[in-house]
């Protein structure tokens, strides 16, 4: 056959009568069954409600506003987990079958059926609107089409890597061990978000999270602290030691990890320097003056955070603070390495530029007493933290020698002289007994250049309550971790420390779920 | 009223009518309306009308996110939508910079070729169906159909495949799916007599349409005419031949033409384009195999994407001649402009007008279905 046509050398007049042939040939029968459309196919939604969280980042992408997130009453609804009784709900009178939304799916749970066909009398014109199940739309099971698949993830599951100080230089100082993210790691890392909130949702003081990170892809770092002070003014702090419940929450997170939110807040409050921050937040200043006043006892994170916003409103606000400097908490709880004294004088300055008064070195009931307080305030808040130190009440508890968490850090953090120990055993398997034994690793790496210390976690690895990150630096450092161990005696003799005798711990919680060890 | 602003209205010749082609006219493959002024069964001059398919595609693409317009892309042109998504891909990927791994490359220029080889089956099918002979028009779609199940095992959409997108494709080929692509191919050609016995050495259709339309060089030229129809006037002129785009510069083609200029040679000028299509295929088919490596260059999150500010403007061949995308971004993450320039503006209405002018009412559909233009490409 030619590939060029003469079309002078023209075919006879019965070659279209060819058709005629095809007469002969078997007629096709079309099955009246629903056929099964191809592996790949784009058909109706499905979703794996087991794994939809109800993030409603399918919503977003959607081209046409074909989805609508529809309340389950029945199903969970846990901010702090990240899950929200949120489901998608298709309009299939809208809906283009491009799949972006199977392709954007942070948890997977969204494909596509290898199903064609709907259709409807008029009555039942509400079909076209359907909140997809495992199933399917018509309830049978055409098995999945179009699915999410490696090479077609939009979502981005990686992390920018974050700078640390090796463990060889770290372990013998104070110095902040976190590098931070450079503008283009942040720039970088904020782009990963897919703004589904969950972080908001999650966090204890609802920081305006997907607003902050959206600002830092923007590169608009003044706008993230604006955005951050609408609900936090510790962001220097939680820059640096939040236990971020919203990474825990983070979309993104379940099948990659988290965006790094602790991080980016971080690099935002020090992008921007000190003075504009101040500018920023005296956008916030009151327009107008309550002419009340309000006494709040404690300058803690609590005290001036209530400060802070009570100051916004434009009321009066005066703390009292019975140590010299300000921070509670986050001053002689938390080591220098994780959240130095600048960051946090930066934030307390903060606050004070909004015009909160902080008296120091003023204890109520020995300085000043409740009823003066009640005298010269309209209103008086009590915001004086948790400052007892827990004991784990053993044999041999109340030697001299056996610290309480909270009074040794302070004694470290406030610079305090006690007498580092050679050899020591920390007790507990969370991020306090990880603050202890780094700090006085660092101590012991200064006094005597080597590092000498056993932490004894009741749990087992798997379940350690500290963060895992700071599980790997004690390592790191030097520190030597035993899990599933329970403290049974202080052994001493003459007076001196010789020992700790533990217990094999087979389970730590009884069947009703309370603290019972065995 | 004064009498010297008084003017008497024009009332036409008594033997002048008016008459309208469409909205709904089996002589374009979309809503297109073409009035025309006849005298006896001479037309005098005929009007385009367009606007009936507008959807407002290219204010809708300043408004959607760039990745969301991958959706809307192909919709502008339904019976050819591949070059659609490809262009609006490699005018993204200009503006960002981004290579396009090879093995896209080459996904890309198989899609394209199978997608125009689907055009011409439709196309065959209407130039049939506007002289009388319904038959090529029901073995035409049934022939693309074939096609239309690869795409759909391919990327899970039959007509709006929504497969390519900025930075490479989506997915991978199925497993076995070159030599389904293969095999089909091979029957499609095999019906190529058929399609010949029927139509191009029918008697009937040759003696119909030889002479009608007439364009010639210099007119298609002045009209800015392209493609097959532009080949059709004797100018060998391709895009993927004369300014390469993918992988076009290392596959053997040929440029068919005719001289005649008529409906006759825009016929044949693509029925001739049907064996380089096959070509091209079997090249794609044998090279594909060696060529390794990701399916797509890593692109930001669809949902924070900023493309660079900045404008471009790109063109690929599709089966309907010259098809060119100028996209500008201001920076955001939307485009600010984006400008279809399709060669169905120029087919549909200059040179329609033009080749109306004179024709006889009974060729009007005929000569508006051998250009091939595609009324959403006008109503974009």
């Amino acid at each position: 056959m030619s590939k060029r046509i003469d079309w002078k050398a023209l075919g006879s007049i019965l070659s279209p009568l060819k058709n005629v042939q095809f007469l002969a040939r078997p007629a096709i029968t079309e099955s009246l069954e629903p056929r099964v459309a191809a592996p790949n196919y784009r058909g109706f939604h499905l979703n794996a409600w087991d794994e939809c969280i109800g993030c409603s980042t399918c919503q977003k992408v959607c081209d046409n506003a074909a989805i609508t997130m529809v309340k389950v009453p029945e199903l969970p609804n846990d901010p702090v987990k990240g899950v929200r009784n949120l489901r998608p709900a298709i309009d299939y009178g809208r809906c283009c079958w491009c799949a972006l939304c199977v392709d954007i799916c942070p948890t997977a749970s969204i494909s596509l059926s290898r199903e064609y066909v709907h259709t409807c009398f008029e009555e039942e014109i509400d079909s076209y609107f359907m909140l997809p199940r495992e199933q399917g739309m018509h309830g049978k099971d055409y098995g999945k089409g179009w699915a999410k698949s490696e090479d077609a993830d939009m979502v981005d599951l990686h992390r920018q890597p974050m700078e640390e100080v090796a463990p060889e230089d770290r372990v013998d100082n104070f110095e902040e061990i976190v590098a931070g993210f450079t503008r283009q790691q942040a720039i970088l890392e904020a782009s990963r978000c897919v703004q589904c909130g969950m972080c908001h949702d999650s966090c204890p003081t609802h920081m305006h999270a997907p607003e902050y990170i959206r600002a830092i892809w923007q590169d608009d770092v003044e706008e993230a602290v604006r955005q951050m002070y609408r609900s936090n003014p510790f962001s220097h702090v939680c820059g640096r030691v939040c236990t971020h419940r919203c990474e825990t929450a983070c979309s993104i997170g379940r099948r990659g990890e988290p965006i790094a939110i602790r991080w980016l807040k971080r690099y935002a409050m020090d992008a921007v320097p000190h003075e504009r921050i101040r500018e920023i937040v005296a956008e916030q200043k009151p327009q107008f003056i309550s002419g009340r006043s309000i006494g709040i006892i404690g300058a803690g994170p609590a005290g001036l955070t209530a400060a802070f916003d009570l100051a916004r409103q434009g009321h009066s606000v005066t703390v009292y603070e019975a140590l010299a400097e300000a921070g509670g908490m986050t001053r002689y709880g938390i080591p220098y390495y994780r959240l130095p004294p600048e960051a946090l004088d930066n934030d307390v300055d903060v606050i004070v530029s909004m015009g909160v008064e902080i008296r120091y070195n003023t204890r109520v009931g020995s300085d000043i007493t409740m009823e003066e307080l009640q005298r010269q305030h309209d209103a008086v808040l009590l915001a004086i933290g948790l400052q007892m130190g827990r004991s784990t009440r053993i044999p041999g508890s109340d030697h001299a020698r056996v610290f309480r968490a909270v009074d040794l850090l302070r004694m470290a953090g406030a610079g305090e002289d006690f007498e580092t120990p050679r050899q020591a055993i920390v007790i507990g398997g969370g991020n306090v007994a990880m603050d202890i034994a780094r700090t006085l690793a660092r101590l012991q790496k200064q006094h005597y250049h080597e590092v000498k210390i056993t932490v004894l976690a009741m749990e087992r690895e798997a379940d350690f309550l500290a963060d895992p990150v700071e599980i790997r630096e004690a390592r790191e450092e030097g520190i030597h971790i035993i899990d599933a161990r329970g403290p049974r005696e202080v052994m001493v003799e003459n007076d001196e420390l010789t020992g700790l005798k533990t217990w094999r711990v087979k389970a730590i919680f009884d069947e009703q779920g309370r603290f019972a060890p065995t | 009223m004064r009498p010297e602003n008084y003017e008497a209205k024009r009332q036409p010749p008594s033997n002048e009518f008016e008459l309208n082609f469409g909205p709904n006219h089996p002589g374009i493959e979309g809503n297109y309306a073409f009035r025309v002024k006849v005298s006896g069964d001479i037309v005098l001059e005929g009007k385009a009308d367009a606007g009936y398919l507008h959807r407002g595609f290219e204010k809708l693409m300043e408004n959607r996110l760039w990745i969301q317009n991958i959706a809307i892309t192909p919709r502008i042109c339904v019976p050819d939508p591949v070059p659609m998504e490809v262009i609006y891909c490699l005018s993204v990927e200009d503006l960002c910079g981004q290579e396009v791994p090879a093995r896209a490359q080459w996904l890309r220029v198989l899609q394209m070729e199978m997608s125009r080889f689907a055009a011409y089956l439709f196309y065959f099918g209407g130039l049939g169906s506007t002289n009388g002979m319904y038959t090529p028009h029901y073995w035409g779609m049934a022939d693309r159909d074939l096609i239309l199940d690869l795409f759909e095992e391919l990327c899970g959409g039959r007509v709006y495949h929504i497969y390519n997108i900025p930075g490479g494709v989506r997915r991978d080929i199925p497993d076995g799916w070159l030599e389904r692509v293969s095999s089909t191919f091979d029957y499609l050609e095999s019906r190529l007599k058929d399609y010949d016995d029927l139509v191009f050495r029918n008697q009937v259709f040759i003696r119909r349409t030889r002479g009608i339309g007439v364009l010639n060089q210099q007119e298609a030229l002045e009209l800015g005419v392209t493609g097959p129809n532009l080949r059709a006037c004797g100018l060998p002129f391709d895009v993927r031949r004369d300014d390469p785009y993918l992988v076009y510069d290392q596959l053997d083609f040929d440029l068919p033409t005719e001289d005649a200029g008529d409906n006759l040679a825009r016929a044949l000028v693509r029925r001739a384009d049907l064996f380089e299509i096959l070509r091209i295929i079997r090249q794609v088919i044998k090279a594909l195999p060696d060529i390794d490596g990701p399916i797509r260059a890593p692109i930001p999150n669809p949902l924070a994407w900023n493309v660079p500010a900045g404008e471009t403007y790109q063109r690929v061949e599709s089966s309907k001649g010259e098809l060119a995308w100028y996209v500008v971004s201001d920076g955001g993450d939307k485009p600010y402009r984006a400008h279809v320039r399709g060669p169905s503006q120029t087919h549909a209405v200059q040179v329609l007008e033009h080749l109306a002018k004179g024709a006889r009412l009974e060729d009007i559909a005929q000569i508006m279905f051998s250009l091939d233009a595609c009324p959403p490409e006008v109503d974009r």
